[in-house]
Parts: structure tokens; C-alpha cells; sequence
């Protein structure tokens, strides 16, 4: 329990201080949102091992509920907030209890086809605002005393989020019902004979999975004011995976690693590159799963830390 | 004769062209469970694969003057031989691994291709032209079917069946079918597994070109005609399983008539009726309707 | 302990690695304050955001910030004394990487106006940024009419065309031509809605008759099925309420059943990039409304010569918009000597605009620039006598007519 004190609290320190080197706050927080999807994906992926290959479906529809409910029904910041993480992860239970009942590619194609009827819903539904997007959602008062519309109170809040969220994983992780999904992804009919009932915890992983990608998406969409159909279209569940396998998949921190690195690159090479963005990005992918398995994180880890993995 | 207010007529119709779309659902899932079959692999990239044959034709075409016909001989060929390429560089690392990785490593696989040809073609897209010989339509009686369409049919209808035949009734199918399940057994008797393993994934694939080439005169030639097939075909290899060939065929071909159906009855709909069809058959028979639970 | 440390320490490297990048940018741009005139940071900055990789790459993309350069070396890359710098960024058809982008250009990197947004959510996007931080958006890609409607504000203008405008035209002005009955074929979402309830609108008050609609989903690949509805609707002309590769693929399935040897199609939102790629054998007879085009007089075709030497393919309507939004923009700067978004609007909405684009453009107060419009119908191939010859003109719609009158904005600029 210690070691991730440790990390954690140097993780904390970090986001506090970071606005203050100089870095883009808007930019620190897009980044932070993708790094509490990342690991979010990664509690599924990592820790639970199942590749979910439509979490687009959460993280998006979860930034059109809060959109919905601040701009349209006026609610608070915090409610929408809530509201959004409770519906991706009802969404979660649909989605996960069908998934479930098949595994390894099988689980992966599914997710990935029910995602698909997600996305056409949100082409065909009116509130979604279709290929304008949903525009304009107002960031609000925080319990009526933060405003929100300075950048330093909505970082502070991001950050708060982020840290709660990855705690929650970590706790989850390391907590008895962590160790029953990792013996699931180890070997899941052993887990199953030795009397887990193996669809209940996978259906929980997946649901506090979706609730936390939910999350993330409902801060993303507070934070830049609009939700478009990309959050949840098939494209984004691709690069969850790459995040979080470029990161380390199945460490605590490599997603986090991960998201930062990717949304850096695509920032960056926005105006260098071109139309090779998506080249680089599937070169990166392939490179990745061809040498590179165990990710930054988890390759220094290997390298230069004790061989428990967290 | 009426049914639900709609013609007969135009109902087999719509059927008709139900079936020009299940034959493309047909073969592309064919190529999909060949491939997994025997490399345990879902080949994320064979949308970018179709895609890639029906490029080929074009520059064919564009480039070297060379036709219809040939390109039918050609670009799969072609398309299967960078499939060789693929698994000979890029496969032949992961087959110890999870099958998982098989997904990614081709999920990358169709960034790149995707990236690389809309850099180098552009995003609109090119046109090809029905051939001479396939102009013109064919008058049915209830409605006008174009020739064109009707030939897409029957070639893949021969393909697919060719493939169960030979999979199915032949002493290399026999191989092939033992490689799935024992492949170190099947070594000792002296068969070459690595080769059969690349010419399998380069058939595959090659299925895949095919249906490119046939369906560049009906769509336009676009970068991701194949990335917007793609998570259809996976839907209806959730359907069938993927565990026997004629499954696979029957079930691409069932739910292009179906999709026929629905775009009469409910058009809004036709796009996502794969996908409910899938949800329905996953809460009923989990393991797809020709499929083995492992 | 080590591993975990070992990774927050790669964290950190990142976060900072990627905050320094920016901060980079803000030092450069807050150094040098005010220098010559009213020119914050002594350069004038455009940035051109379009989508380099997606759907739209033909239409924007490269062309876009070629377009803009042109303009800008028209003014030997000076005015009001200070430099004249283009950037271009690939907002990827994410609009929260163009939204970042943006916002960076804004904040960092001094730039004083942004073009072409090609992508309606990257267009509302970046109408929204423009206004909170007090910088002109001047939008020649998108199209969507809420630009000049609910989203409106100050900061922004949009150039170029509408959806209202191509409904509009396209309703009134083929009907005009003869075409009485019409057929919808809609791509089922708010876009496909929206075309098919104004030009269906229009048709009816210009007199002719809307027989039905059918509803496709989007990015149907097969549209043969829908075809055979339209074609038995026998109504004369078949609307094509959808964009993109729908229609390039509803066209080609339409030659394909014989559709075009007794109906005349209309598409309501199609590019020459569209007509390009499906070639006039697939295309020629049928009817589409443009803002521009490159053969329309003297001036146009000298600039679609300029183009075609870097561009190797002739200007788009997206690409001449942001050139000539570059360059009243500049003329703007110029004649005022201030970058100050609410200075220029000001400006442009005293004075007309004139280049090859258009002739006596004005600015209207809800932000849209009010111009001619064009009907055009695609040649036959025997009609075509060089490259990129694909259009007769068959009716130019003045902007007053062609817009969305002033009374029926939802704008709160307007003062009613």
C-alpha cells in the first residue's frame, strides 16, 4: 500500500505544480481527462484482461449527458457531473452483461459493434447536435462558491477528479476483489472452479470501468465547453488502447504516461505533419505491439524496479 | 400482391440487392474466419485490405491500362502477396502471444494503410467504370437488374462455395483443418505449417482484394471504404462464429437479405439491424449460430 | 518503490516536456507587446485551421493555407508596417484538437485571425474561442447556418456560403428551371433533415410538389435500394439531401439503375471536388448550387491558374473563400492600421469587397457576408472542352435573395 502512496502523492504534487512551469492549462486538462480514460480502459485491459474495443461509447456518451443537463436543463457542475458517470455506467451494465457472455476477440468485436450503435444513436438523436456537436455548455458554478470559468479553479477541479479517480483504481486494484479479477485474467477457469462467480466480477470491473471512461468524458466536456460525435466514435476506442499499451498496460501509471504522450504528439504534429498524423500514430501501434509489449512504464519498471507488478 | 402495403415486386427486388450486399458480407467473413482458422488472429486490417484491392484495379487501370478482367486475376493476387509480406515481417512475431495482440498489431496496420493511401490519393475518392461487357441491365419482370450486379452475385457465390469445397472435401483442406487443430502434429507428418500458415493469411487477405475489385465499379474507390465495412463484417462473424466455413458464408448472405428487408420496411434502421440481430443471438446462443464454444 | 517512482518521474518529464512547448510560445509572443501602430505582437498572424487527413482534405486541407498565402504575398508579405505570417494546422476532424489549436494560436502564439474551418463543429468551436478572446473568425469552410444564427457573436464572420443558401437556391431556382416534382433521398440526421425541410420548403413555395423522402443511414454503402424508391417516386427531380462520400455513392448507384435517363438530380451539398472525382460521365445533367467557381470570368480563372501551378488541381469554392477572406482581412488591416477584431468588423461592414471572389460583398450585421450564389449544372462529357470545364451557369442569385433575410436570424446581434 505504501509504494503507491508514494507515487500517488508524487503524482499530486506534480499536477498541483504544473500549471506553474509554464505549461497550456487547457491542454494540462484535455491531457489529464484522456489520462483518467486511459486508466480507467486500463482496469478492464490491465487488470482485469479484457479488451474492450468500444469505451468511445462511454467516454462520449457521458460528455453529452453533462452537456445536456448544464445547458439545457441548467444544472449544477457537480450534478452533471454525477448524472453523466451514473448513466455511462447503466450504459456499462448494457453493454458489459452483453459483452460478457463471450471471450477474448469475440468480447473485443462486440464491444466494438455495440459502441458502433451508440455512435449511430448519437448521429440520430436530436440533443446531440449531430456533426455540429453539442455547443456552448456553460462550465458553471462549483457548490455555488467555485467559478469555474477561470481556467485555475476548472484545473484544480480537473485535477481533483483525476486524482479521486486513478485513487479509486488503485484502491481497486490492490483491494480482495482486484486480486479475484487479476486471477480471472490469469486463468479464468481455474478462477471459475474455484468458485468466483467469474461473470459477476467481470461485469463489475466493466461497469466501474465505463462509470470512470464516463467520467473522464463528462470533465473533458466541461472543461472545452462542447461534445462532438469523435468522442464516441470507433477511432477513439483505438486510441484508449494505444495509450494505454504505449504507457504499459496492467501498471498503475503507464496510462497516465500514455494519454499525456499521445494527446502531446497529436497537438504537436497538427501543424508539422499533415495528413500523417494517423500514419504515425498506427506506426507507433505496431512498433509497440511488435517490441515494445510491456510499455514505457512497464519497461522501466522491469528494468529498474523490483519484478512485482502492481 | 401486396406485403405490408409494399409490392411484391419491389420486395424481391430489394432481396435481389440485399443479396449483391450479403455476397460482399459473405466473402469478407470468409477471408476473416479462414485467417482465424488457422492463426488464431482477427485481421483487423481487412477492411483496409478490401480497400486495397479496389485500389488496385484503379491504378491498374490508371497506370498501366489494364482492365476489368485482369485486374480481377491481378489485384487480388497482388493484395495477397503483401499479405505474404505482412505475415512473413510483421505476424510471424505474435503467434505465441495473446490473441489480443493479433488485433492491435492489425488494428496499427490499418492506420498506416488507410493514412498512407488518403495521403497519396486523396479522400474523394476515384471512379471505375462497370466494364463493357456487364453494362446494361436485365429487365426481370419486376424490376431492372442490372448486369453488373448479378455477375458481383454469381462470382462470389463460386468463390465461397469453391472455398468450402476445397477447405471442406479436399486432402489439402484436410491439412489445413488438422493445422487448426494440432499444428505440431501436422509438422511431423511433414507438412510445411509456416508456409501453409503464410499462403492461408495470404488467401485471406486475397478474398478480401477480391471483393475490392468487385466493388469498385458500384462505390466510389475511397480510403476508408473499408473501415466503415469493416465493423459490420466483425458483427456478422459474431453471428455466425467463426467456427465452420459454411456458417460463415450462410450468415454473411442471411444478413444481406435482412438488411435488404429492413431498408424497405424501416430504412433509418438498416445500419444498425446487424448490430440488434447480434445483441438478440449473443442473449439466445452465445457461441453464434454455427459456432463451438472453446 | 523504485518502479513506481521511476514512473512518476517519466510523468513529470511529460507534463513538463509538454508545458515547456507552450511556454515557449508565450514568451516569444508576450515580449514583444505592441510595436508598429495598432499591431499587437508587430506581426500580423493567420492561422488557417482545416482538416489536412479527413473527409475534407480535398476540399480545405493544404489548399486552404496555399490560398491564404497567396493572398498574403499579394501584399508582399507586409502590411501596416509589421510582417505577415500564415500558419495552417490539421484540426484532424476532432474539434477538441482544433479547439486546442485554436486556443493556443490565441494565447501564445499572437495570432489575430483564424480562416477556412472546414467541419461545422470546428467552425462553432472556433466562433465561440474567437469571441472569448477577442479575435476574428472569419469562416470560409464550414457551413452551417447556426453560425449567423444561434451562434453568432461579434467575432465572427461567415464567408463564402450557408446551407441556407444552397437549400434556397437549389429549391427556388430549379423549379424555376422546371424541375416541379421532387424526391428527397436524406441522410437520416440533423444535416439531411435540415436540407431536405428548406430546399422541400422552397420547391413547395416556388410552386412545385415534394412526392416523398426516403431516409438512409449515414455512410450507407449501398444506396440502390433507396434509388429504387426515388425511381418509382417518378417525380423529375431526385434531391440529394446528404453530403460527402453518401453522395458520390448515391450518384454512381443512380447511373447505375438508369435513374438519370428520366430524372434530374440535385445535389444539395456537393463540391467540384465531388463532380471531379465521380468524373461528368457519372455526373453531367445534374443541378447543384456553388459559391464559386474557377471559369467564371477573368479574374477566377487567373486565380485557378495561380492554384493549379502549386495545387496541381483547380480551386475549390473553401479554397477561393479563404483566400479572399485573407486578403479583405488584410486590405482591412491595412486601411485601418489595427488588428483589433471589432475595428476590422467595423471596417468590412462600412465598406464593399471586391476581388475575384466576389463583387460588392457586404458584411450584414448578424456576421454573414452577403454575395452572390450560383446555380450550376454539370456539362456533358461532349461539352467539356478542357480540363475542369464541368459547369454551365444557369442562374446567378443575388445575396440578398440567396441569404437568410435579417428578420428571420435568430442572432442576438441584431437589434430589433
Amino acid at each position: 500500500m505504501k509504494r503507491s502512496y508514494l507515487g500517488f502523492i508524487a503524482l499530486a504534487v506534480l499536477g498541483l505544480l504544473a500549471p506553474y512551469t509554464g505549461a497550456y492549462p487547457i491542454f494540462l486538462m484535455k491531457a489529464l481527462c484522456f489520462a483518467l480514460f486511459a486508466c480507467a480502459f486500463n482496469l478492464l485491459l490491465g487488470f482485469t484482461g479484457l479488451l474492450s474495443f468500444g469505451h468511445a461509447a462511454f467516454f462520449g456518451s457521458a460528455g453529452y449527458v453533462l452537456g445536456h443537463s448544464m445547458k439545457v436543463w441548467g444544472w449544477s457542475p457537480e450534478a452533471g457531473l454525477l448524472i453523466a458517470t451514473a448513466a455511462s455506467g447503466v450504459l456499462g451494465v448494457l453493454i458489459g452483461g452483453l459483452a460478457i457472455r463471450r471471450q477474448g476477440i469475440y468480447f473485443a468485436m462486440i464491444t466494438l459493434a455495440l459502441a458502433q450503435m451508440i455512435y449511430f444513436f448519437c448521429i440520430q438523436a436530436p440533443f446531440t447536435g449531430a456533426e455540429d456537436g453539442l455547443q456552448g455548455v456553460p462550465r458553471g458554478v462549483l457548490f455555488g462558491v467555485f467559478d469555474l470559468s477561470d481556467d485555475m479553479s476548472m484545473y484544480y477541479l480537473v485535477l481533483a477528479i483525476f486524482l479521486l479517480g486513478f485513487m479509486l483504481i488503485d484502491r481497486t486494484v490492490h483491494s480482495p476483489f482486484g486480486q479475484v479479477l487479476k486471477a480471472i485474467r490469469e486463468n479464468e477457469a481455474r478462477a471459475l472452479s474455484l468458485g468466483y462467480e467469474v461473470d459477476r466480477y467481470k461485469l463489475l470491473a466493466f461497469v466501474l470501468s465505463a462509470a470512470l471512461s464516463g467520467l473522464a468524458g463528462a470533465t473533458k466536456t466541461l472543461v472545452l465547453g462542447f461534445e462532438t460525435l469523435t468522442d464516441v466514435n470507433w477511432p477513439l476506442s483505438g486510441e484508449v488502447v494505444l495509450m494505454t499499451l504505449i504507457g504499459g498496460i496492467g501498471t498503475l501509471f503507464g496510462p497516465v504516461v500514455g494519454a499525456f504522450l499521445i494527446i502531446t504528439l497529436q497537438n504537436e504534429l497538427a501543424d508539422k505533419v499533415g495528413s500523417w498524423v494517423q500514419v504515425i500514430l498506427g506506426a507507433i501501434f505496431v512498433l509497440c505491439v511488435l517490441a515494445f509489449r510491456r510499455g514505457i512504464v512497464g519497461e522501466l519498471s522491469a528494468r529498474f524496479g523490483s519484478r512485482k507488478n502492481a | 400482391m401486396e406485403i405490408f402495403g409494399v409490392p411484391h415486386q419491389a420486395l424481391l427486388g430489394q432481396l435481389l440487392l440485399g443479396l449483391v450486399n450479403g455476397s460482399f458480407y459473405a466473402m469478407l467473413s470468409l477471408g476473416l474466419a479462414v485467417i482465424f482458422g488457422l492463426l488464431n488472429i482477427i485481421n483487423f486490417a481487412h477492411g483496409a485490405m478490401y480497400m486495397m484491392g479496389a485500389y488496385a484495379a484503379w491504378m491498374l487501370l490508371e497506370y498501366f491500362q489494364i482492365g476489368y478482367w485482369w485486374s480481377l486475376l491481378l489485384a487480388p493476387l497482388s493484395v495477397g502477396a503483401f499479405g505474404i509480406l505482412i505475415e512473413r515481417v510483421l505476424m510471424k512475431w505474435i503467434y505465441r502471444l495473446d490473441h489480443l495482440y493479433g488485433l492491435l498489431l492489425t488494428f496499427g496496420l490499418s492506420l498506416i494503410l488507410e493514412g498512407i493511401y488518403r495521403d497519396q490519393f486523396g479522400v474523394s475518392g476515384q471512379p471505375y467504370q462497370v466494364p463493357e461487357l456487364l453494362r446494361g441491365a436485365t429487365d426481370l419482370g419486376f424490376m431492372r437488374l442490372p448486369n453488373y450486379r448479378a455477375w458481383v452475385v454469381l462470382v462470389s457465390l463460386i468463390v465461397c462455395l469453391g472455398t468450402w469445397y476445397v477447405i471442406e472435401r479436399t486432402r489439402l483442406g484436410a491439412n489445413l483443418r488438422a493445422g487448426t487443430e494440432n499444428p505440431q502434429l501436422v509438422q511431423a507428418f511433414g507438412v510445411n505449417v509456416p508456409l501453409m500458415v503464410t499462403l492461408t493469411f495470404a488467401f485471406g487477405v486475397g478474398l478480401a482484394g477480391l471483393a475490392g475489385v468487385l466493388a469498385a465499379p458500384l462505390y466510389q474507390i475511397n480510403p476508408l471504404m473499408g473501415s466503415n465495412l469493416i465493423i459490420t463484417v466483425f458483427a456478422v462473424v459474431v453471428i455466425g462464429g467463426m467456427g465452420s466455413i459454411l456458417g460463415s458464408i450462410v450468415t454473411g448472405i442471411g444478413l444481406g437479405l435482412i438488411e435488404g428487408l429492413t431498408k424497405v420496411f424501416w430504412s433509418e434502421a438498416s445500419s444498425t439491424v446487424v448490430f440488434v440481430i447480434m445483441a438478440i443471438v449473443l442473449l439466445v446462443r452465445p457461441a453464434g449460430l454455427f459456432g463451438r464454444e472453446k | 518503490m523504485k518502479k513506481t517512482l521511476m514512473a512518476t518521474l517519466v510523468g513529470a518529464a511529460m507534463m513538463t516536456g509538454s508545458g515547456t512547448m507552450f511556454a515557449q510560445g508565450a514568451g516569444k509572443g508576450a515580449d514583444k507587446g505592441k510595436a508598429a501602430g495598432g499591431i499587437s505582437g508587430g506581426v500580423v498572424k493567420i492561422g488557417v485551421i482545416t482538416d489536412m487527413s479527413g473527409l475534407y482534405a480535398d476540399l480545405g486541407g493544404e489548399g486552404s493555407v496555399t490560398a491564404a498565402r497567396m493572398a498574403a504575398e499579394e501584399f508582399g508579405n507586409r502590411v501596416a508596417g509589421v510582417a505577415i505570417e500564415v500558419v495552417g494546422a490539421d484540426h484532424q476532424n476532432k474539434p477538441d484538437v482544433g479547439a486546442n489549436k485554436i486556443r493556443e494560436w490565441y494565447d501564445t502564439q499572437n495570432v489575430d485571425m483564424v480562416s477556412d474551418a472546414l467541419n461545422s463543429a470546428v467552425g462553432i468551436a472556433l466562433a465561440k474561442i474567437s469571441a472569448e478572446k477577442n479575435k476574428l473568425a472569419m469562416i470560409s469552410g464550414a457551413a452551417t447556418s447556426r453560425l449567423t444564427n444561434e451562434d453568432c457573436n461579434a467575432n465572427t464572420i461567415h464567408y463564402g456560403y450557408d446551407t441556407y443558401a444552397l437549400a434556397n437556391i437549389s429549391g427556388n431556382a430549379i423549379v424555376k428551371a422546371g424541375g416541379k416534382s421532387w424526391f428527397f433521398l436524406t441522410s437520416d440526421y440533423a444535416l439531411g433533415h435540415s436540407l431536405e425541410n428548406d430546399t422541400g420548403g422552397w420547391v413547395k413555395r416556388a410552386g412545385g410538389e415534394v412526392k416523398g423522402a426516403v431516409r438512409h443511414p449515414l455512410n450507407a454503402s449501398d444506396f440502390s435500394s433507396f434509388l429504387l424508391q426515388a425511381q418509382a417516386s417518378k417525380a423529375q427531380v431526385v434531391g440529394l439531401a446528404n453530403a460527402g462520400g453518401d453522395t458520390i455513392n448515391s450518384v454512381k448507384a443512380a447511373v447505375e439503375f438508369g435513374l438519370t435517363k428520366n430524372q434530374t438530380l440535385a445535389g444539395l451539398l456537393v463540391f467540384i471536388t465531388d463532380i471531379h472525382s465521380l468524373g461528368l460521365q457519372n455526373t453531367q445533367g445534374m443541378y447543384l448550387t456553388d459559391g464559386w467557381y474557377w471559369d467564371l470570368n477573368e479574374d477566377t480563372r487567373k486565380f485557378g491558374k495561380r492554384f493549379f501551378e502549386r495545387m496541381k488541381k483547380m480551386p475549390s469554392m473553401i479554397h477561393a473563400g479563404t483566400y479572399s477572406a485573407t486578403l479583405q482581412y488584410l486590405k482591412a488591416v491595412q486601411a485601418t492600421n489595427s488588428d483589433d477584431p471589432k475595428v476590422i468588423r467595423a471596417y468590412l461592414s462600412k465598406t464593399k469587397m471586391n476581388d475575384m471572389f466576389h463583387k460588392n460583398a457586404w458584411l450584414r450585421e448578424d456576421g454573414r457576408v452577403i454575395r452572390d450564389m450560383y446555380l450550376m449544372q454539370v456539362k456533358k462529357p461532349s461539352e467539356s472542352k478542357y480540363p475542369w470545364d464541368y459547369y454551365h451557369v444557369r442562374a446567378t442569385v443575388p445575396g440578398e435573395q440567396a441569404f437568410q433575410p435579417l428578420a428571420q436570424s435568430k442572432c442576438s446581434l441584431i437589434k430589433k
